[in-house]
């Protein structure tokens, strides 16, 4: 599977608040709001402005989060990402 | 229209119309205790029409139409006149309303402070806010909640009650007859009989209280509270609002906020004594 790069929403879009295990995201330019849970926010508020592929995503992460060696974090990541543009929160670029 | 009322309830002022004199009268009698300015703009019109012309002589029954109108709406017999009334109140109000955020949803309020109690029709929302209304509390809506997006408080809507079914009894037998409207036996949702609010709730309408406890009653089973977290009340609330999608982002924020600062549960009960100690209990434990 190639390492398709993704953009975040600009900046201002997306409202997101946390309501315990759920997180609620506002998306002002759809008007519609997602629920998701982890790991979508954290890899939201880890894309960055810039474009974004797997494997720097990844790394990003692997700075705040524990991945214990495991070797399928970047396919991971690629369907979270997948899930993500389906919802509109990131885009391919 | 040939005969018209006009009935403020909470921050909505209704126009209604009629092609029969009778379900005026009977609206007149409910809402005798409502304040009236006559000067005010409609907010909502409802109009209950002759489905034919020829019907009003043949054989009465009555459509409720209005700013918003379903076509589907069923025809119902003109001795159920009062139920259009209250079918086509709620519908202007769910369709049309923009405020405030609106939750299907139940509150009574004590010392400035809101418990909203949100379910399904069959849950008893209605039934404990009316049973709770008759004691220390002040009855704010047995069917609409209002949210205001900017301060958070809840604002009531208490129309005239509408029980159903077995809370007929329950609550005749706690009130004076004059506080009850006609029976209205076999309608499609079942006996309706309405209760007029306190006169106390009916002067307080327009005062608004602070959301302080979250209820979403569940009718039947052994009794039960079961914590519930912000996720699943937003959930759940989103589903019990008939406007957050065309509130935009004051919904969202003031739903989000709601969750947030108000503490929700769960409660089973098996019948209304039993759901009324259950809401006192969390109500002393959530001061």
């Amino acid at each position: 599977m190639p390492d398709l790069v993704y953009r975040a929403a600009p900046p201002g879009a997306l409202r997101v608040e946390p309501l315990g295990e759920l997180t609620a995201i506002f998306d002002r330019r759809s008007m519609q709001t997602h629920l998701v849970v982890s790991p979508m926010p954290e890899i939201l508020a880890a894309m960055g402005a810039a474009d974004c592929d797997t494997a720097t995503l990844a790394a990003r992460l692997a700075e705040s989060f524990d991945f214990d060696g495991a070797d399928d974090v970047q396919s991971i990541l690629a369907e979270r990402l997948s899930e993500l543009a389906a919802m509109g929160l990131v885009a391919r670029a | 229209m040939r005969h018209s009322k006009r009935i403020a309830v909470g921050p909505v002022q209704f126009r209604i119309g009629s092609d029969w004199p009778e379900p005026i009268a009977a609206l007149e009698q409910l809402y005798a205790g409502y304040p009236q300015d006559e000067a005010r703009p409609a907010d909502a019109t409802v109009c209950l029409f002759a489905a034919r012309s020829w019907r009003r002589w043949v054989r009465a029954s009555v459509h409720s139409g209005g700013d918003f109108v379903v076509p589907a709406a069923l025809p119902l017999p003109l001795s159920m006149g009062l139920l259009a009334a209250e079918m086509g109140m709620n519908l202007q109000v769910a369709l049309g309303w923009r405020r405030h955020m609106l939750l299907h949803a139940s509150a009574v309020a004590r010392d400035g402070r809101a418990l909203i109690m949100s379910g399904e029709s069959g849950s008893g929302k209605s039934t404990l806010a009316a049973l709770l209304g008759e004691g220390e509390w002040r009855l704010m809506g047995d069917e609409f909640t209002l949210i205001d997006p900017v301060s958070g408080d809840a604002l009531a809507f208490p129309r005239a009650v509408s029980l159903k079914n077995e809370a007929i009894a329950a609550v005749a037998a706690q009130v004076d007859a004059a506080r009850l409207g006609p029976l209205m036996a076999g309608t499609p949702k079942g006996d309706i009989r309405h209760l007029i609010p306190r006169a106390a709730a009916i002067a307080a309408m327009h005062e608004p209280a602070r959301p302080a406890l979250l209820l979403f009653p569940r009718f039947g089973g052994a009794a039960a509270i079961e914590p519930m977290g912000e996720g699943e009340a937003f959930v759940r609330l989103t589903e019990a609002s008939t406007n957050y999608v065309a509130l935009g982002e004051a919904g969202f924020g003031a739903l989000t906020r709601l969750v947030r600062e108000t503490p929700a549960f769960g409660i089973s009960y098996p019948d209304s004594a039993t759901g009324i100690a259950l809401v006192e209990q969390l109500w002393a434990e959530t001061k």
